[in-house]
């Protein structure tokens, strides 16, 4: 019996046809991610601690907002895990709906809760922030409104992935709901453009001119940098634990039944 | 056509459904997303008076007058979207980013003599990022006004540090 049949057996209940759709193998993403954990972690915390000591101690005051601009160093990287993590969670959704990768399964599982904490956290900073600056904790204007929705889409999809007794099907509902909800990343993003919002445009653009400075813009995308890398130490250190709980219950199912 | 095909296939039709419905959708009340009007939009298409609304624009340099009256603060000034203005009146302490030039978003009623009676004005900031050092010696060169527009992008002054400002 080898791994892969082992974490899957107790969950389909036909492990022959399930084999047959079979990609990962769940014993080498163990072996892989333990390996490459030390180099998602290191980075976090080292890329964190540099980007926003520098950004909260080193960089300078905001000319019109003074010393509360360096909220911004943690509640923009939030921002931004807010939204990649949510087109990861879609990603992974994808791959679980279409292809019926296990792992892909998993995956959507732990981005969900790591993603509502950012999402929180992004919620929570932009409040703190706007109170001194714009003289309030929350407006319902379409940037806030749509990031709210996100975090919505990620408490959903927590409890619907968890709400069924057959996992395989709460895998599916959830795929869906993450798959749906991917019409609010644009949303979110073009909000401050399609419509006149509270919340300023954005300051940071591919095309266009920027208008931070660069004395600010260096301490956030390091800051930014490492916050993506503790995400996904976080999201691979919970799959590797996901992946190590289901093996423990399938072996421990296997002794009950063997046992007289 | 393989099953995994056939799934991706209703996944990519339902995704283009979906978006497409919620594009129509946000299309049509593209009007009550917004978050405030601009006093052009205000003169185009009047509010009825007394019904509650926002207005946003920048403050118009040199029209802000402030005063105290039975010892509550009091200001006057006018939000302009740089063609229309519409004068303003408050009761209240306005929020600390207010000045002129300064985006600002009030709620409040259009009395029948066209001002604009605010309950709460906000402070919107702009999305420029730039050291105090930097914005004063911008200021100083003349290359700059607050009060009168958009700082220029980064790239133009990203270089400049105190020591050459002066």
């Amino acid at each position: 019996m080898d791994a892969s049949t082992a974490i899957a057996a107790p969950q389909t209940g036909q492990p022959a046809r399930r084999n047959l759709h079979r990609f990962a193998n769940p014993g080498r993403f163990l072996r892989i991610a333990a390996r490459m954990q030390p180099f998602l972690t290191i980075p976090a915390i080292l890329l964190t601690a540099i980007g926003i000591g520098w950004g909260l101690f080193f960089s300078p005051a905001d000319y019109q907002q003074g010393d509360a601009v360096r909220i911004m160093y943690i509640h923009v990287p939030m921002a931004w895990l807010a939204t990649s993590g949510y087109a990861g969670l879609a990603l992974a959704s994808l791959l679980s709906l279409v292809w019926r990768h296990p792992l892909a399964d998993m995956a959507a599982a732990e981005i969900g809760p790591v993603g509502a904490t950012v999402t929180a956290l992004c919620l929570a900073t932009g409040s703190l922030w706007g109170k001194p600056m714009w003289g309030t904790w929350w407006v319902w204007d379409a940037r806030l409104t749509s990031v709210l929705v996100l975090f919505f889409l990620y408490c959903g999809h927590i409890m619907l992935i968890r709400a069924f007794d057959d996992q395989e099907r709460g895998y599916r509902a959830g795929a869906i709901l993450a798959l749906i909800g991917v019409v609010n990343l644009p949303i979110i993003h073009f909000s401050v453009q399609w419509w006149n919002t509270l919340h300023q445009g954005n300051s940071i653009g591919l095309t266009g001119s920027n208008t931070m400075s660069s004395r600010m813009l260096w301490p956030l995308f390091l800051s930014a940098l490492g916050c993506t890398f503790g995400f996904s130490a976080i999201v691979v250190g919970r799959l590797r634990a996901g992946v190590m709980e289901r093996r423990l219950r399938a072996l421990l199912l296997a002794q009950a039944e063997r046992a007289p | 056509m393989t099953r995994k095909m056939r799934r991706l296939a209703i996944v990519l039709a339902c995704g283009a459904g979906l978006g497409s419905a919620s594009a129509l959708t946000l299309n049509a009340f593209s009007d009550n997303i917004v978050f405030f009007m601009s006093p052009g939009d205000i003169a185009r298409k009047e509010p009825p008076t007394g019904r509650t609304i926002r207005l946003g624009g920048l403050v118009q340099a040199g029209t802000l007058h402030t005063a105290r009256l039975d010892g509550q603060p009091t200001a006057a000034f006018k939000v302009t979207d740089g063609k229309t203005a519409i004068e303003v009146t408050y009761v209240g302490i306005l929020p600390d980013l207010f000045r002129e030039g300064q985006g600002v978003v009030a709620l409040g009623t259009l009395e029948p003599d066209h001002t604009f009676h605010a309950q709460e004005v906000l402070a919107k900031h702009d999305e420029t990022y730039m050291p105090k050092d930097v914005a004063d010696a911008l200021k100083r060169s003349g290359h700059w006004n607050p009060a009168k527009g958009a700082a220029p992008p980064a790239s133009t002054w990203n270089s400049m540090t105190t020591a050459s400002a002066k």
